[in-house]
């Protein structure tokens, strides 16, 4: 994509307009799939009114490219969902022990974790995941340095500042395994530079 | 009573008393934000309430109702949130009569002292020269 | 007991839909004392963001297990999926908002990265 990203996004003549639908026709397809979710139904009627709407959408309402050039890798990812719901429902429940238990309620406190260079779509996916997960919550972003500022609800029971590091930097290590690409992962050096890709690898 | 029927009774005691607790802290506050806070576990409390019916009664039409007050309940918040960043300190809460009328009589009282100081600070010839006076008038004499 | 009897499965999806609807109603009945008891706003969402997706979810899922029918499970589906990327975006638009305008002094806070890069 030649030029700066919001020349896309903002409202331009017919032709950029007809590009922008060409470019971001997966979001299309994820809207259509909503549409038919919220009907129950993968009628032909249904899906081909959810495609038009969806083109609707993105041609009246842009939003810039997201530039996605990840990778999808079947395993990492099913470690990482694994995960997912193993933590959210040990953090689910040691936060619901916090409320309930008698006795004084920890201070918490707030820990900057910087995190390896990746792109934009996955740094978000970290921090998002990150509030669900430890025992953190994410509540200021600097996007440029990237570095997360987490509030941390049990420091103790978390290891203290830098157990939370640990912890961050380990999901973010399981997020770019699963969706980042050959280039990300050496940039953020979770691979040699030489390394072959492995099998069940699709750049 | 069903297996259904106990654990439907209990799931709505549990929720209701979510509910309370939700309405206790937006009474409490102290802030704007500690509401909103407030309001989307009351939110939630409703979605649970209507999910917990909706099981009971194996009533799918209730089910669009759980769609849109899950998608309600964020655009509230983050819409109170970006209305609260520049928020003053003084609209953290509705104020009664009495306490708006204290406020202002202490502003009155505020404004009165600082008359009165800079009146016998003239009196006694010693007006230091204003910033904002940039030709240098009021600080020559 | 005859396991091709399809009454036992009814059975067994609803006791499982009675389990799943009570740990729910468990988790956000927690999440209610917890935005009640936790001495600040950031500790307040923590109660918001976790207990309470997790309990929503679950309480969700008890629902399609006991309804059982197509339309109804893609819906209750969808809710989920607006809940996880929903709910951090919230909290955290919340906490950003109450961070900048200082709703928390940082002596309730043991570290205080944030407060401490900004001096």
């Amino acid at each position: 994509m030649t030029g700066p990203a919001w020349a896309t996004a903002t409202q331009g003549p017919p032709r950029r307009r007809a590009r922008r639908l060409a470019e971001q026709w997966p979001m299309i397809l994820v809207l259509a799939l909503i549409w038919c979710l919220l009907w129950g139904s993968f009628a032909a009627g249904t899906v081909v009114a959810g495609l038009l709407l969806g083109a609707l959408v993105v041609a009246v309402l842009p939003l810039p490219a997201l530039g996605l050039n990840g990778a999808f890798r079947p395993w990492p990812a099913t470690v990482l969902a694994a995960r997912f719901l193993y933590d959210i429902t040990t953090a689910s429940f040691q936060v619901a022990w916090t409320a309930l238990r008698p006795g004084p309620v920890p201070r918490g406190g707030v820990v900057a974790v910087e995190l390896r260079p990746a792109p934009d779509v996955l740094f978000v996916m970290t921090a998002e995941l990150s509030s669900l997960i430890p025992g953190s919550l994410v509540i200021e972003v600097d996007a440029r340095a990237a570095v997360l500022y987490l509030h941390v609800l049990d420091l103790a029971a978390s290891g203290g500042p830098e157990g939370v590091r640990a912890q961050t930097l380990h999901l973010e290590e399981r997020v770019l395994r699963a969706f980042a690409s050959h280039e990300d992962l050496q940039r953020a050096g979770l691979r040699p530079a030489a390394a072959e890709a492995g099998p069940g690898e699709g750049a | 009573m069903s297996v259904m029927g106990i654990a439907a009774t209990v799931a709505t005691v549990l929720i209701a008393a979510a509910a309370v607790l939700a309405i206790v802290r937006l009474e409490r506050g102290p802030s704007m934000l500690d509401r909103t806070i407030a309001f989307d576990v009351l939110t939630s409390t409703i979605v649970g309430a209507v999910a917990v019916e909706a099981a009971w009664s194996r009533r799918t039409e209730s089910i669009p109702i759980l769609v849109v007050l899950s998608l309600v309940g964020f655009i509230g918040s983050v819409a109170i949130a970006r209305f609260a960043a520049v928020e003053p300190e003084s609209e953290r809460r509705i104020r009664t009569r009495e306490e708006v009328a204290a406020e202002n009589a202490a502003e009155i009282a505020a404004l009165e002292a600082e008359l009165e100081a800079q009146r016998r600070a003239r009196r006694r010839g010693s007006v230091p020269p204003r910033p904002d006076d940039a030709d240098g008038e009021g600080g020559a004499v | 007991m005859n396991l091709d009897d399809p009454d036992i499965w009814v059975a067994v999806a609803d006791v499982a839909a009675a389990v799943f609807l009570l740990l729910g109603a468990f988790l956000t009945f927690s999440a209610g004392v917890g935005v009640v008891r936790f001495p600040n706003l950031l500790a307040r969402m923590h109660a918001v963001t976790k207990p309470q997706v997790l309990g929503l979810i679950l309480m969700l899922v008890g629902v399609a297990l006991r309804l059982r029918s197509w339309p109804a499970v893609t819906m209750l589906a969808l809710v989920v999926v607006f809940q996880l990327l929903t709910s951090p975006v919230a909290a955290h638009m919340v906490g950003r908002a109450g961070l900048r305008t200082r709703k928390v002094s940082p002596d309730e806070l043991e570290v205080d990265d944030y407060t401490d890069k900004a001096d």
